[in-house]
């Protein structure tokens, strides 16, 4: 099929590269409204406290100060999927760095002085940050009120007079059962801590709130729908007075779905008379205003017989949402359902819990989830097969999901659903698994460290609700090329230059005829649920094809009066409506494009313009109890394989090559393929090696900058990153597509880990894994299981040269309940 | 205080506020917003531009330290519209996603190029060791660059399929 498509399959450049490599390309933060004021934040010093006092008299007399705001003046609450978020904090903190105060100003600076003379008094408390303690009966209640907030009732669980925002139940077999039948039982705890998203350009948004309550919002947001919906929910404005605009995004990774300063903004440009007010978060606020992906303690237990196969498993993962559930709730959910990975067992549980802290919240990041999972799930993996003495590798095949397999909620996997053993086979072999190579062998030799191996495999469906659904727009011009109107954002991963060639190549038409809108406007563009989850290319690829066909079908109808034919005869090519077996008999799409006047003058048709709808199929909700059902609308499968070398004395480590391979169904463009790839993997690295948050013991963030929480620079990546493709065709794709965003980054770490393993024997439990983690490893010291110190570490491996730059963090707070001593057990 | 500066060519005389960083007189005094702010602090190279011939990060430079000197930004690289060999090449190899680097990126590579015309993987990753990119992994602005300095058979990458 694939020497029959012309333009799906391309490396075409990118379509709006050349304005992003000139500099022309607009972001929010560009955009200059006449009037605009601009806003900064009154941050919480403190985890969680009581807000005794609030004065804001200095600040407001200062000249230029327009509009200062705090939440006993706003009587509004927004969330995600529970409701429990003020837009200033009222009456207590909940986490440091928490919004208590808020000014909008002729200038940053005099908006930043504003700031520092707003006086706010507090009643320290102590705060909740460690997860395991946070759900003890005796725990301090992040959130008293849980059982009086509104929530998604159809998929979430809050539990009102605890800190569980969310608590997931996954039930298939019978797990009792499974264990009895095992020979083994192998249990073991993984842990890794919350870590920020860092798109370049951090969060900014404008806002105007005009007379009328007629409101404009220019955001950095991935999902201007969700921006509008959520904020019209909250500010009880219909939806047809908000308009959500959304220029060129700087990176999102998640980080910029759902809502996050808009509302705030708007109040304040509310407060001061309608005049646009632009907030840029800093750095800083990125990491601790904004939210951050959700740090994890992922338990599992495991049954295999000595033949390597699972029995039984049981999966419990405490998810820390921090001080608001926003997306930790809907990571927890899916986190619970894709638990198992990629493998056929056929007896387990998953418990999940989304525990409430007093800790900046967790939200979507790339992978939503499965990138933290999958660091405790395959590493588990390794050191089952090391308990019962079989290779991993082997011990992975034995057990992956094949056709007829059921997933953990009982969706039956087919040939088409993709192939988890070609991803896994090919990275394998691409590192050379199992045995080191003359070069290799020489490098132990002449530097005196070993070079390890290890694969890891990983599996992700979108995570969204079971009637997702968009809408794609194709208009035609009158010289025949076409513009497409979507609300999915281009955000960097590349959909408008993949949807550009599904769409030239519904139409027939050369790619350089389609151009896809860059500004996305909820006024103007048809609705789409959110740029999230890797569900845009076979979504919005659908709708696309969908409006294609649309489009084609009004030509043709037009065409065939004007040729006087039926229109099954009726042929096209990137030109012209033909009559299929008389060709010359003709007529231009420019001639059709906007009506067809025949030669007399007459008109017929009118502009050709093609509306797709498509929603995913046959999803359902999940059952509370045990939950069974439909959720997947398609799963990517893919592998990584890992090579390193270690100096088994002191514990560093470089990554020598990370090798890939995922099933995308059809490459619809492989330099966007690769750039996924590519990029997600060196994410992954980061996330593997040296990010994440530390806090002191009273909540306090103590590296929101990139000093202290290193991102990988051109220095840190692999000599060697390649990237594979297995093309199982997904039945409802677009061309067989599926989409491949997030899982780069899922699984990078674990197959790190699994390589350190394979070089030095040491069984790393904690991500990310720094020289001195292994150092301890190497000698069987507890891992650092929590990143709760009284001194910063140093972090980033460039930091470290001899691993004598650190300095120890002091003993991690206890973990009442948790282990990490490894059970392996004959029962 | 007034200031003269020459960018991308043209003489600009501004009053500036002292306190201004030359980024932000890029950015708000002249409209060139093509050059980004990522961090404020020096670390991240989205802000970087040349001064008298040298990249330094706009945003920890004082607008008032830029009179009277010659300032290059991503606006003026490409030629009356026409990309320049660095842009095709980036271009060509997928070098951009998001684009919030791309402007520091370019002035980065640029500035190696004319230091070192014919670099080596190792050089090139020291030349925009200062610029973080969230996005790309490097690899294939690595590739990029290796293209736009005539070694395009080091630069291919392949997705191989399986
Ligand atoms: S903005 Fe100047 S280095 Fe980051
Ligand atoms: S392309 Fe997004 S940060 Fe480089």
């Amino acid at each position: 099929m694939s020497d029959r498509l012309r333009t799906v399959g391309a490396d075409v450049p990118r379509v709006e590269t050349v304005e992003k490599l000139t500099g022309d390309a607009l972001y929010t933060g560009d955009l200059l409204l006449p009037g605009m004021l601009h806003a900064k934040v009154k941050h919480s010093p403190h985890a969680r406290a009581r807000i005794l006092r609030i004065d804001t008299a200095r600040a407001e007399a200062l000249p230029g100060v327009r509009a200062v705001l705090t939440g006993h003046e706003l009587d509004y609450r927004i969330g995600l999927y529970v409701v429990d978020k003020d837009i200033l904090a009222k009456d207590v903190v909940r986490h440091f760095g928490e919004a208590v105060a808020a000014v909008a100003a002729d200038t940053p600076e005099i908006a930043g002085e504003a700031v520092g003379l707003i006086e706010v008094e507090y009643d320290v408390l102590t705060p909740v940050l460690d997860p395991m303690a946070a759900i003890r009966d005796d725990a301090p209640l992040v959130h008293p009120d849980l059982g009086s907030y509104a929530y998604v009732e159809a998929a979430f669980s809050p539990q009102p007079g605890t800190n569980i925002a969310h608590r997931q139940l996954v039930r298939k077999g019978d797990l009792d059962r499974g264990f009895a039948e095992a020979e083994w039982i192998v249990e073991r705890e993984y842990t890794n801590p919350s870590v920020q998203h860092v798109p370049l350009e951090t969060h900014v948004v404008v806002v105007q709130w005009k007379a009328g309550d007629q409101v404009t919002i220019w955001t950095s947001a991935q999902s201007p729908f969700t921006v509008r919906n959520l904020f019209c929910t909250a500010l009880r404005l219909p939806l047809n007075q908000v308009r959500v605009v959304v220029p060129h995004v700087g990176g999102g990774f998640g980080g910029k779905a759902g809502i996050h300063l808009e509302p705030l903004v708007a109040c304040l440009s509310r407060k001061a008379g309608g005049r646009p007010v632009r907030l840029q978060a800093t750095r800083e606020e990125e990491f601790s205003l904004l939210p951050c992906r959700s740090a994890l303690t992922y338990r599992i237990r495991t049954g295999v017989r000595s033949d390597g196969t699972i029995t039984a498993q049981q999966m419990t993962m405490y998810w820390d949402a921090g001080a608001y559930a926003d997306y930790a709730v809907n990571v927890t959910r899916a986190s619970a359902y894709s638990s198992g990975g990629p493998y056929d067992i056929p007896n387990a549980a998953v418990d999940a819990y989304a525990i409430y802290t007093n800790k900046p919240y967790g939200t979507a990041y790339r992978g939503f989830g499965h990138v933290e999972f999958f660091w405790g799930l395959e590493r588990h993996m390794e050191l089952v097969a090391q308990a019962i003495g079989m290779d991993s590798l082997e011990f992975r095949r034995r057990n992956l999901l094949r056709p007829g397999s059921l997933t953990l909620t009982g969706e039956r996997i087919t040939e088409h659903t993709g192939d988890p053993r070609a991803c896994l086979d090919a990275v394998a072999e691409a590192i050379d698994y199992g045995r080191l190579t003359a070069a290799e062998a020489e490098h132990e030799r002449t530097t005196g460290r070993k070079v390890g191996k290890g694969v890891a495999t990983l599996h992700k469906a979108p995570a969204m609700p079971s009637f997702t659904a968009t809408a794609a727009v194709v208009k035609m011009n009158s010289d025949a090329s076409v513009v497409v109107n979507i609300a999915l954002m281009e955000i960097g991963q590349g959909c408008d230059t993949a949807l550009a060639q599904i769409v030239a190549e519904r139409l027939r038409f050369p790619v350089e005829r389609v151009k896809v809108a860059v500004e996305r406007d909820t006024d103007k563009d048809p609705y789409d649920w959110q740029t999230v989850a890797s569900k845009g290319l076979i979504l919005s690829g659908n709708a696309c094809l969908l409006a294609c066909d649309d489009l084609l079908r009004q030509a043709y109808e037009v065409a065939g009066q004007a040729l006087r034919a039926n229109v099954v005869d009726l042929d096209h090519d990137a030109d012209r409506v033909f009559v299929a077996h008389r060709p010359e008999e003709s007529v231009t799409f420019a001639e059709l494009s906007i009506g067809y006047a025949f030669p007399n003058g007459n008109g017929i048709g009118g502009p050709l313009v093609g509306v797709g709808r498509y929603i995913a199929q046959g999803l359902t909700n999940l059952d509370k109890e045990t939950g069974q059902g439909l959720p997947a609308l398609d799963w990517t499968y893919g592998a990584h394989g890992v090579v390193v070398d270690v100096d088994p004395e002191t514990g560093e480590f470089d990554v020598l090559a990370i090798s890939s391979a995922y099933d995308v169904g059809r490459v619809v463009n492989p330099g966007l393929v690769r750039g996924q790839a590519i990029g997600g993997m060196v994410q992954g690295l980061g996330t593997a090696l040296c990010e994440g948050y530390i806090y002191d013991q009273q909540g306090r963030l103590l590296n929101p900058s990139f000093t202290d929480n290193k991102i990988p620079t051109a220095r840190d990546i692999p000599a060697r990153i390649d990237s594979a493709v297995v093309e199982t065709a997904q039945l409802d794709g677009p061309f067989g597509a599926r989409g491949v965003g997030e899982h780069p980054m899922i699984s990078v770490a674990p197959a790190i880990g699994n390589a350190i393993q394979h070089a030095t024997g040491a069984e790393l439990l904690h991500m990310p894994m720094r020289f001195e983690d292994v150092w301890r490893a190497l000698r069987s010291h507890d891992p650092i299981d929590n990143w709760i110190t009284e001194t910063p570490v140093g972090s980033c491996r460039s930091d470290l040269p001899g691993g004598d730059a650190t300095v120890h963090p002091a003993d991690a707070v206890a973990h009442p309940g948790s282990t990490h001593t490894p059970e392996v057990a004959l029962p | 205080m007034l200031i003269s500066v020459t960018v991308n060519g043209d003489v600009f005389e501004r009053e500036v506020e002292e306190h201004w960083t030359l980024l932000r007189f890029l950015r708000d005094g002249l409209g060139l917003t093509g050059t980004k702010e990522g961090c404020g602090a020096g670390e991240c190279g989205a802000c970087t531009v040349e001064l008298d011939g040298r990249t330094v990060n706009s945003c920890l430079a004082l607008a008032v330290e830029a009179d009277g000197a010659s300032i290059r930004t991503i606006e003026g690289e490409a030629d009356q519209g026409r990309l320049s060999t660095i842009q095709a090449a980036f271009a060509r190899h997928h070098a951009v996603q998001c684009g919030f680097c791309t402007g520091g990126m370019v002035m980065s590579v640029r500035d190696l190029l004319q230091r070192n015309p014919r670099p080596t993987v190792e050089e090139i990753k020291e030349g925009i060791e200062g610029n973080f990119c969230r996005c790309t992994g490097y690899e294939q602005i690595v590739e990029a660059v290796l293209d736009a300095s005539g070694q395009l058979d080091a630069a291919k990458g392949v997705l191989r399929h399986v």
